[in-house]
């Protein structure tokens, strides 16, 4: 049975992105959202060390101004930032963060009642505002909060499948998207005047990751999928400081508060890669320099493959007001007590930079670009944010608590444009057929009785990424990964699940999730090996500097069925930082 | 070494009624309960269900009851169950079923929206933040750290006796409100939690603060929720 509904706005994910642009369309119009999970569940809650914007609390290192942030993102992302955006963000940054403060977010303190800010990497002033390690947690509920006052509409356990496209003059045009019902798996067909794509990243694509099981990157497959392109994904970011041997995340912000890492002989190793910025260098600085400490040999433990982060210095009050959770997390999985004794850390896949190209002006998403580099097509009123959008705020290399103020900084961006558009816009009938596709897909996935394995295929997926496409690149292991991808599309194509059941059947949703990340991983190696230079988190051995002549440009990757993935390039905007050598 | 997992299984799709099925498989004194259930699904049997996503206690989907306790299974180590008999592995008590460890939320979710779960400041916002001293701010610091799993109202024996009752969860969200110094809304928000489905159904019993995995101290706020009540000119 098919289900239909209507909303002038459908949202999909209801992370900090999502959730933050239905509180700006909910006041004057019927706004709907969709998550896979509920949400309060979305993986925004697990974001711990802080959100950067200019608040001048703080004012250890300085006076901050938006130019000095924008600067340090143009810096951070090794000039393939778009810098009209990182201007946009840079002066609303401000704002929308006293926006959460003023709507309840429980925000640490300075002892005159501001909002307390830390260090973190990249960023030359004490500019993150943070609610202890737990920022995500504190931001999302806030959101979710205001939003069940205003009577947003949530579809809590749904699934979303595919998008539903049509073309309008010479445009695609989203007319609503396609889901099922987790718990019951009947379809749901959602018709709305706008989309919004807020799905998250996708780090599950690799063996070890701070990223949730829900982070499947679900958003840039239903794009890719339908042919459109992916921006920038050859560089997602490796956190320098996963807990090993797990990889959940340790905040930079231990690093913030004082915290450096040593090496098997004791030594504060950064100081030799970042004489200047050391510890709270950028993060594909210290991935790298963890990297190559390990590879000459000076890892720690049995194996010598990790390193070890001290925080124990700075005392057991600092670290139990300002680092609550991380203290539980070391004591929980590896029973270091980090008030006496060094977290054991290794680099940990995190963040995807790239994702959903957007338009700069309208914020819609982009279908394709001329030969002269610039948009040539848009998707009419589908839109992407935060960590699935790539607008590109955060080019190679996103500075750590960027991100968050990103999701909320473009949600509202988006919830903006989506209002302003849609008194100009009517209903057109959906196709007959709507959502048949779809049923036949479940249908086929769970009729199949033998078969490939969703989680052997999925972990066989993990492997390759992590063994080759990871902090160090190489032109022959990318072929490697991509053949690999190649292999497991078409074993996938005889997927099957042991789960018939229709009700709450994960089984099925991983087996949808993966047939995302096949697609995504595809276009993240593709673009790996497209772009033979070094920048940012994409390190090329092969190619190890940085080739502004030929690559200072974006990265977009097309699906093509049975063929290798098309890639085009788009201009990179420069406005107020020419490209510089990039030191810290 | 060797640990068995008994657990409870329930597909409304084929099954007439609940049985526990054993699964018995290689384990580490650090291997995370989570990743027993993901290495049963994913290697042994697909069709065990349960939630999960941020594998590290933030997100509150895995709460489910373990030897009896209601704990979140990506926040319990081997090394912290008994292994010399079989672990037993529950869907979390009071909440219906859905299937196997998948429990329908709904009530849990009602009593959340009850309490007005959102900041109301009828002033108007000043130019910047409103100002909060830490220790101001530390009146909230720890009840807003709760993250919705559900383990401390499906333990408490009065939501048990009724499930009319607020439960500790919604009371602890009351609190978060009522004690932030930038709310406006204290009278309407006492009177909810004054209700005769509110705090006087507490009977201080503290299940639930052995419960909750963020280790909140919640009857103690229930407890500063009455005073304030009783204190109060309602
Ligand atoms: C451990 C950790 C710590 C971090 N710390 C920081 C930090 O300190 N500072 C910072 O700036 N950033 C941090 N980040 C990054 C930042 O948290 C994320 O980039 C950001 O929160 C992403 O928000 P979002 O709204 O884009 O997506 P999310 O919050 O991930 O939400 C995605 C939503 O999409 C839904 N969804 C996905 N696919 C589907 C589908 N197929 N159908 C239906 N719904 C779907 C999900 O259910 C979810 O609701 C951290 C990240 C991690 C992993
Ligand atoms: S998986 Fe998020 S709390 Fe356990």
């Amino acid at each position: 049975m098919i289900h239909f509904h209507y909303h002038d706005v459908i949202i999909v994910g209801a992370g900090l992105a999502g959730t933050r642009a239905a509180v700006e369309v909910a006041p004057v119009a019927d706004v709907a959202v969709i998550s896979k999970v509920f949400p309060t569940r979305s993986h925004s809650t697990a974001a711990q060390g802080g959100a950067a914007a200019v608040l001048n609390n703080n004012l250890k290192r300085g006076v901050d101004t938006w130019l000095l942030h924008m600067f340090d993102t143009v810096k951070g992302s090794d000039y393939l930032a778009d810098q009209n955006i990182v201007e946009y963000f840079a002066k609303e940054a401000p704002k929308a963060i006293i926006e959460m403060e003023h709507w309840g977010t429980p925000f640490s303190r300075m002892p005159d009642g501001r909002i307390s800010q830390r260090d973190f990497g990249g960023h030359q002033r004490t500019r993150i505002a943070h609610a202890a390690d737990r920022t995500g947690h504190a931001l999302l509920h806030t959101l979710f909060e205001q939003s069940i006052r205003l009577g947003v509409k949530y579809y809590p356990e749904f699934f979303v499948m595919d998008l539903i496209l049509d073309e309008e003059e010479g445009d695609y045009v989203v007319r609503g998207v396609v889901a099922y019902d987790i718990r019951t798996t009947e379809l749901h067909i959602f018709q709305s005047k706008a989309v919004m794509l807020a799905t998250g990243g996708g780090g599950r694509i690799y063996k070890i990751t701070s990223n949730a099981h829900e982070y499947t990157g679900d958003g840039f497959g239903m794009i890719y999928r339908k042919g459109l392109p992916l921006q920038d994904m050859e560089f997602p970011q490796f956190h320098p400081t996963g807990l090993y041997p797990l990889g959940i995340l340790i905040t930079e912000g231990v690093r913030g508060e004082g915290g450096y890492l040593i090496n098997s002989k004791g030594e504060r190793f950064m100081e030799r890669y970042a004489p200047d910025f050391k510890d709270l260098a950028p993060r594909d600085v210290v991935s790298r320099a963890i990297y190559t400490e390990i590879m000459e040999g000076r890892g720690v433990g049995p194996k010598k493959d990790h390193v070890l982060l001290k925080i124990d210095h700075i005392g057991k009050d600092a670290i139990m007001e300002k680092l609550p959770e991380i203290w539980k997390f070391a004591k929980t999985y590896t029973g270091v007590d980090c008030t006496k004794e060094p977290i054991p850390v290794m680099p940990t896949m995190h963040y995807m930079m790239g994702g959903i190209p957007t338009h700069h002006e309208t914020g819609e998403v982009v279908a394709d670009v001329g030969p002269d580099g610039e948009v040539s097509k848009v998707v009419k009123r589908l839109y992407a944010g935060g960590e699935a959008a790539c607008e590109s705020l955060h080019g190679a290399n996103r500075l750590g608590a960027n991100s968050m103020t990103d999701t909320i900084v473009f949600g509202r961006r988006v919830g903006k444009h989506m209002v302003e558009i849609l008194d100009t816009i009517k209903i057109k009938d959906l196709p007959e057929d709507v959502g048949k596709e779809q049923e036949e897909k479940i249908k086929a996935i769970l009729s199949r009785n033998s078969g490939e394995k969703v989680s052997k295929l999925r972990e066989e997926l993990q492997e390759t990424m992590w063994e080759n496409v990871s902090v160090f690149r190489t032109e022959e292991k990318l072929i490697k990964a991509l053949d690999k991808i190649k292999e497991l599309q078409e074993r996938y194509k005889n997927v099957y699940v042991e789960d018939k059941s229709t009700t709450f059947n994960m089984e099925l949703k991983e087996a949808l999730e993966l047939e995302n990340m096949l697609n995504y991983a595809e276009a993240l190696v593709a673009s790996a090996l497209f772009r033979k230079e070094s920048r940012g988190a994409h390190s090329r051995v092969d190619y190890p500097n940085r080739d502004d002549e030929h690559f200072l440009k974006h990265t977009l990757a097309f699906k093509q069925e049975g063929k290798e993935p098309l890639i085009k390039q788009r201009n990179v905007v420069i406005t107020r930082f020419p490209p510089q050598e990039r030191r810290y | 070494m060797k640990a068995t997992f008994k657990i409870f299984r329930y597909d409304p799709d084929k099954d007439k009624k609940p049985y526990y099925k054993e699964y018995t498989l290689d384990v580490e004194p650090n291997t995370v309960l989570l990743d027993v259930l993901n290495d049963i699904k994913w290697h042994y049997d697909g069709t065990l269900t349960f939630r999960r996503s941020c594998a590290h206690a933030i997100c509150g989907s895995c709460g489910m009851t373990i030897n009896g306790k209601n704990r979140l299974a990506c926040q319990t180590l081997i090394k912290d169950l008994d292994t010399s008999k079989p672990i037993k592995i529950e869907p979390l008590k009071s909440y219906p079923v859905i299937k196997d460890l998948v429990v329908d939320m709904n009530k849990f979710y009602e009593k959340m929206f009850k309490v007005k779960p959102y900041l109301v400041n009828d002033n108007p916002p000043p130019g910047r933040e409103f100002l909060q001293t830490p220790e101001e701010q530390k009146l909230i610091d720890e009840a807003y750290s709760c993250i919705w799993c559900g383990c401390c109202t499906s333990s408490c024996p009065s939501f048990w006796a009724d499930d009319d009752y607020l439960g500790p969860a919604a009371l602890l969200k009351a609190y978060r409100f009522i004690f932030d110094t930038r709310d406006t809304l204290t009278e309407e928000r006492l009177r909810i939690v004054n209700d005769a489905d509110g705090v006087w159904r507490c009977h201080v019993i503290f299940n639930c603060v052995e419960a909750c995995p963020k280790e909140i101290n919640i009857t103690e706020y229930i407890s500063r929720l009455k005073l304030k009540v009783v204190t109060s000119k309602l």
